[in-house]
């Protein structure tokens, strides 16, 4: 029951964390700066939950999908935890990318082109 | 990362966790106080609500790393534990059984394990071997058990010429006196050869070894010490060294203590004194002592065999039995070499009756399993909708079966938990019974092994009664599962086969066990009606005396001395009759073995057969309640004389001259030198060898008479004897003191030894018949008692389950006598099926343990009528009491049941 909320936000499984991987992918961050960073470039669309950022980033560590190193932030000067995405990471990103393009592609064609005219 | 090493890692990822999320609030919170001009805590309060729970959210981070199919197990775990305490009688019960169950095999094993299993506490003790001569042509010289002992002449031989030992010993269990104290003691005083320590390879606590030169007769005379007798005879000083103590009359000096645990292969031991071996005086014979060995490193049984085969021509031709002896008479003894390794030689036959004990305990442990799967099937069954509805609801079948079999597991391993208890208990209790022919007792206890043990066999009956009702309820169609679930449960019997399969094998191995069981009991009876050849044994209390050479030499002051001290004996108060002898029966002492010819018999080339020699006192007979069967007793005035008298058995009598009467006025002699001796009387045979040997034709000396050995005319006493006292105080400490004050009015010197009633000594020829008896019994109990409980379960359960249908015959006119039968014709017919499939297996079983049977036929036709008797008579009550609940019925509750 306490999973509906957030698992509503996070738009479907593994949306996040393919955003987080993005990200990373441009440049090494810390969770603050991550989350700034998706909503950011996402216009404010996506209202992620800054602290739903966390499970996501431990299963991509779990998975070896990015590694973390402690640093002090030269412009806060606070300790953060930099991330920074793996070999691994890469080419889940890839294949995540791709198969994400297919289902949108499916879902958009699903609902033809009135529909989203309709909406916009 | 394996998974222990993450388990230990975690905690360093959460705290990592932490303070991650800690920081990045912060850092929120000064973002939004720079920006947006706030207070601290308004932009906290703001940081928080677009971080979220912070709580949750850190739970669910946490939760990435744990393993997810482990704390299900441990949440199934959990249901399981509270489930059981919810049914507290269904729970005793099943770890009652369980406990027992597994107690006892767990005892078994440890038995097994310890006596069996384990080396011998000695350093590489798998090269350590006893020297047993085979020698068939040696009479009862060589027993069937032990073989032919060895010489100090072969030892001497063996030990300088033998190719495959890296050394050899010679021992002697023995007995000395120790005076020079206040009150004189009686020890265990074993004689060793150089090369006995040194072949058990046990460096001594303090002091040094023995040498060859402490075996040199004109030496200096040295001893060792036990640890016990270290502490208990010194105070544990280790300034004892180079004391001295008087041992039976002679000074020696203290050269060494042996650590604590250190026993003489299997002999608890106070002193230990060297072979005074004198190679001029050497002769081929006596064949007396023990020979042990250590083999060179990779040198096999068969090779030290050969190596030992080549030396006996050389030992013949290196020796003599004194002049005009022919040496290689020994030929005719065919005496080989047939070493066994030293454990086997210490186990000895009890391996048999352990195992038989291990595979009835098994069986026991079988039946429990299946007591316990038969209570698990009836619970699962009350769960049988629970658990219908959980599949329904797309709970898998693996999941179903994993909570199943947890509960039986977890079953198993408590009960293992309480078997252990069980068993320690039970092996203290054995210790302290301390059965007289099991071997390496003091070394039995509970080790790694036998707790491992434990838990494979907790671990394994768990899977086994757990995996029948996981089979039919887990694995199972589902269909049949939901529908039936009340109004047709009255009558499957596909429901209840498994039970019924349960039900009859419990019975075919509680028919086996209780055969075996009463086949023991008909043997332990048998046994008792043997006429040992000796009566009211309660009443004849023995005490034993040696004395040595050094205390009285001249021969007939000994004989005097041992006939005042009867005389003393006799003059207790209480005391009817006292005699003496070299050996009371089944004392396992044997005083000597030898030819026997009969004047007036032609033996041509071949040597008269061996026969059995007792020295014994006037009145011996008389005290023992051993009948003369003909002719007279010795009396003091026989045995002063000399006169040339002896007594021999009846068994040798009528064996010799076809009657008892017959014998009487006879003459026998031992060999050609000898005179010619009278026989003046024909006792009844007595079973000397223990109760389950024949009696051995025996000829009785006086315990004085002229030395046949000797060319010289001498006198030969008996200078180690055994007192038998008949009175109805034996056995009391009384009667001890005041035996032990009569023997010191004669000679304050002599200590008193093996202090026991004839009783006693009976009771340990019967030790071996008594144990497995024991041990069958309570094996044949648990089978017979789990039997009945078993089937008792299966008809409650079915009556319970069919009462609807009771309810509707007995509305219908149904008598409740049929409906009785209605429940009991099938436990009979479970039990006969069970019944038919037991006595075959009986059958094989019993002639395994033909060997421990005695004076009956392993198919002995009574156990074997008895028993299923027994069985369906039990299976008949068990069945009726639940079956008569019938009675109780109320037609119109039962059909509301409802």
């Amino acid at each position: 029951m306490e999973n509906s909320k957030n698992e509503s936000r996070d738009l479907f499984p593994g949306a996040l964390e393919m955003m987080i991987l993005e990200s990373l992918r441009r440049q090494p961050a810390h969770g603050y700066a991550l989350v700034q960073h998706i909503q950011q470039r996402s216009n404010n669309l996506l209202q992620v939950e800054e602290g739903s950022l966390y499970p996501a980033l431990q299963r991509l560590l779990k998975g070896k999908l990015v590694k973390a190193e402690w640093t002090v932030s030269p412009s806060t000067n606070r300790r953060v935890r930099v991330y920074q995405i793996t070999k691994n990471g890469l080419l889940h990103l890839e294949r995540e990318i791709s198969s994400f393009d297919r289902m949108l592609e499916g879902i958009q064609m699903v609902l033809g082109p009135q529909k989203r005219n309709a909406t916009s | 990362m394996s998974w222990f090493e993450r388990i230990f890692r975690r905690r360093r990822l959460y705290d990592e966790l932490s303070e991650e999320i800690h920081e990045h609030i912060e850092e929120k919170i000064e973002q939004i106080m720079r920006l947006e001009n706030l207070s601290r805590p308004a932009a906290r309060q703001a940081a928080l609500r677009a971080f979220g729970n912070v709580t949750l959210l850190e739970e669910r981070s946490r939760g990435v790393w744990q393993w997810s199919t482990l704390e299900s197990i441990l949440a199934d775990l959990k249901l399981t534990l509270r489930r059981l305490r919810r049914a507290p009688g269904f729970a005793a019960t099943v770890l009652l059984t369980l406990a027992i169950g597994i107690g006892a095999n767990t005892a078994v094993f440890s038995v097994i394990n310890s006596v069996l299993l384990k080396p011998l506490p000695y350093p590489d003790s798998n090269r350590l071997i006893a020297l047993r001569l085979d020698a068939p042509g040696a009479g009862g010289l060589a027993s069937f058990n032990s073989g032919l002992a060895v010489s100090p002449s072969m030892y001497l031989t063996f030990a300088e010429h033998n190719r495959t030992f890296q050394s050899i010993g010679l021992w002697s269990s023995s007995t000395a006196n120790i005076t020079g104290v206040e009150q004189p003691e009686w020890v265990q005083a074993d004689q060793v050869s150089d090369g006995v320590l040194q072949t058990l390879e046990v460096p001594p606590l303090l002091g040094r070894w023995f040498s060859s030169a402490d075996q040199d007769p004109h030496g200096s005379k040295t001893a060792m010490l036990s640890y016990g007798y270290w502490q208990r005879r010194f105070g544990g000083d280790r300034g004892v060294i180079g004391r001295a103590i008087q041992v039976d009359a002679q000074t020696r000096t203290i050269v060494g203590v042996m650590p604590r645990g250190f026993r003489m292969v299997d002999r608890d031991f106070d002193l230990l004194v060297p072979f005074a071996l004198d190679r001029s005086q050497l002769k081929l014979a006596p064949f007396c002592c023990n020979g042990i060995g250590r083999l060179k490193p990779g040198v096999s049984l068969g090779q030290a065999n050969a190596d030992i085969a080549r030396l006996l021509p050389l030992w013949m031709d290196s020796w003599s039995n004194g002049p005009g002896t022919n040496p290689h008479w020994y030929e005719k003894w065919k005496i080989s070499p047939n070493f066994t390794p030293l454990k086997r030689q210490v186990i000895g036959d009890v391996g048999n009756v352990l195992w038989v004990v291990m595979a009835t305990i098994g069986v026991v442990m079988l039946i429990v399993c299946m007591n316990v799967a038969n209570l698990l099937l009836v619970r699962a069954e009350s769960r049988h909708q629970e658990i219908s509805i959980r599949a329904a609801l797309g709970a898998g079948r693996a999941r179903i079966a994993r909570e199943l079999l947890l509960e039986s597991v977890v079953l198993g391993l408590i009960g293992g938990v309480l078997g252990v208890g069980v068993a320690a208990a039970a092996l203290r209790l054995l210790v302290s019974i301390g059965p007289a022919n099991l071997p390496r007792l003091s070394e039995i206890s509970l080790d790694a092994r036998s707790v491992a043990f434990t838990f494979a066999i907790s671990l394994f009956s768990g899977l086994l009664f757990g995996s029948l009702p996981t089979w039919k309820y887990a694995f199972r169609r589902r269909s049949t599962l939901l529908d039936g679930s009340v109004r047709t449960t009255s009558i499957s019997r596909e429901r209840h086969r498994a039970r019924n399969v349960l039900v009859i094998t419990q019975v075919a191995m509680a028919l086996v066990l209780l055969v075996c069981a009463l086949l023991m009991v008909r043997t332990f009876a048998a046994l008792h009606n043997v006429d040992p050849g000796f009566s009211d044994s309660p009443h004849i209390q023995t005490v034993s005396m040696w004395i040595p050479d050094q205390l009285i030499s001249d021969s007939a002051m000994v004989t005097r001395t041992e006939n005042d001290i009867t005389d003393k004996l006799a003059g207790i108060p209480g005391v009817t009759s006292v005699g003496f002898a070299g050996a009371v029966p089944m004392d396992g002492n044997q005083p000597n073995w030898d030819t026997l010819y009969l004047k007036g018999k032609d033996y041509g080339a071949t040597e008269p057969p061996i026969r059995f020699f007792n020295y014994i006192s006037p009145g011996f007979f008389h005290a023992m309640g051993t009948r003369l069967v003909a002719g007279r007793d010795f009396t003091w005035s026989d045995i002063y004389s000399l006169r040339p008298t002896v007594i021999i058995s009846e068994n040798l009598a009528r064996e010799s001259w076809g009657s008892a009467q017959g014998a009487i006025g006879k003459q026998v002699r031992e060999f050609s030198s000898m005179p010619w001796q009278e026989v003046i009387g024909v006792a009844e045979d007595v079973h000397t060898l223990g109760l389950d040997e024949k009696a051995p034709a025996t000829v009785y000396w006086p315990a004085m008479l002229r030395n046949p050995y000797n060319p010289q005319p001498m006198i030969m006493p008996s200078r180690f004897i055994t007192f038998a006292i008949h009175t109805n105080r034996a056995g009391t400490a009384s009667l001890q003191s005041e035996m032990q004050q009569a023997v010191s009015s004669v000679n304050a010197s002599l200590p008193l030894a093996s202090v026991q009633t004839m009783q006693d000594i009976y009771g340990k020829s019967l030790a071996r018949t008594s144990f497995t008896l024991v041990m069958l019994g309570i094996a044949a109990a648990m089978a017979l008692a789990l039997g009945i409980i078993g089937i008792y379960g299966v008809i409650s359960y079915a009556v319970s389950q069919r009462t609807r249908e009771i309810g509707i015959r007995l509305a219908l006119g149904a008598r409740k006598n049929e409906l009785r039968w209605m429940f009991v014709r099938p436990a009979l017919v479970l039990t006969g099926v069970g019944v038919l499939i037991g006595l075959g297996a009986a059958v094989a079983v019993a002639r395994l343990m033909r060997t421990l049977l005695f004076g009956i036929s392993p198919l002995d036709p009574l156990s074997f009528v008895a028993v299923p008797l027994i069985l369906v008579l039990a299976a008949a009550l068990a069945s009726f009491l639940p079956a008569s609940r019938v009675a109780t019925v109320n037609p119109v509750d039962a059909l509301r049941v409802e």
